[in-house]
């Protein structure tokens, strides 16, 4: 902070600027040296995260109160409309799972047959997207939980449909996320129909997906469904994350131009789920019960 | 204090800025957005030099820097940096006529998205290079409307006295 001097005859001149100037700045690379390079700020990060913290809090708070005065104002008859198709969804959705029961313990007892890693269940958690800007240059999120939470760096995302991000900077409170359509975001996946592996690359639009690394004779065609197939390590496997939109093979070309259209509408989502992958070591300290409001 | 305004108008007006810029807008509204930090820095670094200068300019960047989480010390560095050329000049910029003041301030709006972009470049952060523009030109536009309502503030503030 800047002290106020008394005293001073000429009104033009402010003691020391220009090596004040130069300190600050000198000071400003500093820190994002430290911060690019090696990542070490996370403490002074948190620290200054807690100054922004009400300032987020206010700006979402007249989001949150719109989605109140919406839930306690809607009328009996449309509650009653949305429980009767919510208990048929759930009909369909248990008939689905007495299946998956049964294929959950064929697949385990197939994997000890081929004495395979076993597979464990992932542990998730319900959280919200804050309804606050983030980077401009990113598709940035930033949601209402962090590391005192659980959460943690690298982190897995995803909402109802598919996976939607990862978290890259756990706060204490909230913390930012990164969605799978920011161009700098990569993300292992494969084929779900013949396990072909490749990278989904974000494009900058909310609808497309790159996959930039498919040979011209791959064994891609439009429809197919890709997954996580967790080999970055951040991501467990088998969630789904796109479905192939177009495949344009070009014959002198070593690569074939793909893209493919996320499973969720990234711009649109608000309520989220973490997964807190049983396969990493740090294993979960938070329970998976849903966020109180 | 010097200047016969207290801190409080000036951090209130801050954090009135710092939530103008985590409003959620839609993203074709949202490229256009202003840089109302920057503006109402510029204005309090020109009117009351003595005690909003570089350091206020630097600390409220750290500000912006997590909670927009970019690479932390880059709004400081171009706040920082802003805040000294306005205070370096700011006799001369308290007697321009509104046009020309504007037209300073346009250049200011241009410096600062400009240090913004090179360490972007940097840091591999990649955006199209026209999307620095916006922010740039809404902020001129709104400039005499922000430095008006300011001024009103300090009027108010300094015949309270």
């Amino acid at each position: 902070m800047a002290h106020s001097r008394a005293g001073i005859s000429n009104p033009a001149r402010i003691p020391a600027l220009g090596a004040r100037v130069i300190i600050f700045m000198g000071f400003s690379i500093l820190l994002m040296v430290l911060d690019h390079r090696q990542g070490h700020l996370e403490r002074v990060r948190d620290l200054i995260g807690v100054a922004v913290y009400p300032i987020q809090i206010i700006v979402d708070a007249p989001f949150r109160l719109w989605d109140w005065m919406g839930d306690t104002t809607t009328s009996r008859s449309e509650l009653e409309l949305r429980l009767g198709r919510l208990e048929a969804e759930r009909l369909v959705t248990q008939a689905e799972l007495q299946q998956l029961t049964t294929l959950k313990a064929e697949n385990a007892r197939l994997k000890e047959l081929l004495e395979a890693k076993r597979q464990m269940r992932d542990e998730i958690r319900v959280a919200e997207i804050m309804a606050v800007d983030a980077n401009p240059y990113r598709h940035n999120i930033v949601i209402d939980i962090g590391e005192r939470d659980g959460v943690y760096d690298g982190q897995a995302i995803i909402d109802a449909n598919g996976v939607i991000g990862q978290v890259f900077e756990a706060g204490l409170a909230t913390s930012q996320a990164i969605l799978i359509s920011d161009p700098s975001h990569a993300l292992p996946v494969e084929v779900n129909r013949n396990g072909l592996r490749t990278i989904a690359k974000g494009t900058g639009e909310f609808g497309r997906l790159d996959l930039p690394f498919l040979p011209n004779n791959a064994d891609i065609q439009p429809g197919d469904l890709l997954v996580t197939s967790g080999l970055g390590g951040a991501f467990p496997s088998g969630y789904p994350v796109a479905t192939v939109d177009t495949v344009n093979r070009i014959p002198q070309e070593p690569f074939a131009d793909v893209t493919a259209v996320p499973m969720s509408a990234l711009d649109q989502v608000r309520e989220i789920m973490l997964i807190w992958s049983a396969q990493t070591s740090d294993a979960p300290t938070a329970e998976p019960e849903p966020v109180d409001e | 204090m010097s200047d016969g305004v207290g801190r409080l108008p000036v951090i209130v007006s801050i954090i009135v800025a710092l939530m103008l810029t985590l409003l959620p807008l839609p993203d074709s509204v949202a490229a256009f957005r202003p840089d109302f930090v920057v503006l109402i820095l510029i204005y309090w670094a020109m009117m009351l030099p003595r005690t909003w200068s570089v350091g206020s300019a630097w600390v409220v960047g750290l500000l912006l820097d997590v909670a927009q989480g970019t690479i932390l010390g880059q709004h400081a560095l171009a706040l920082c940096f802003v805040a000294f050329v306005t205070v370096r000049f700011h006799l001369l910029m308290r007697v321009f006529p509104m046009s020309q003041l504007t037209a300073t301030v346009f250049a200011l709006l241009a410096l600062y998205q400009f240090l913004l972009f090179w360490i972007n470049g940097v840091a591999d952060v990649s955006a199209p290079a026209v999307s620095y523009w916006g922010p740039v030109i809404t902020g001129t536009i709104i400039w005499p409307a922000v430095s008006m309502f300011l001024s009103g503030i300090r009027m108010r503030v300094q015949l309270g006295r």
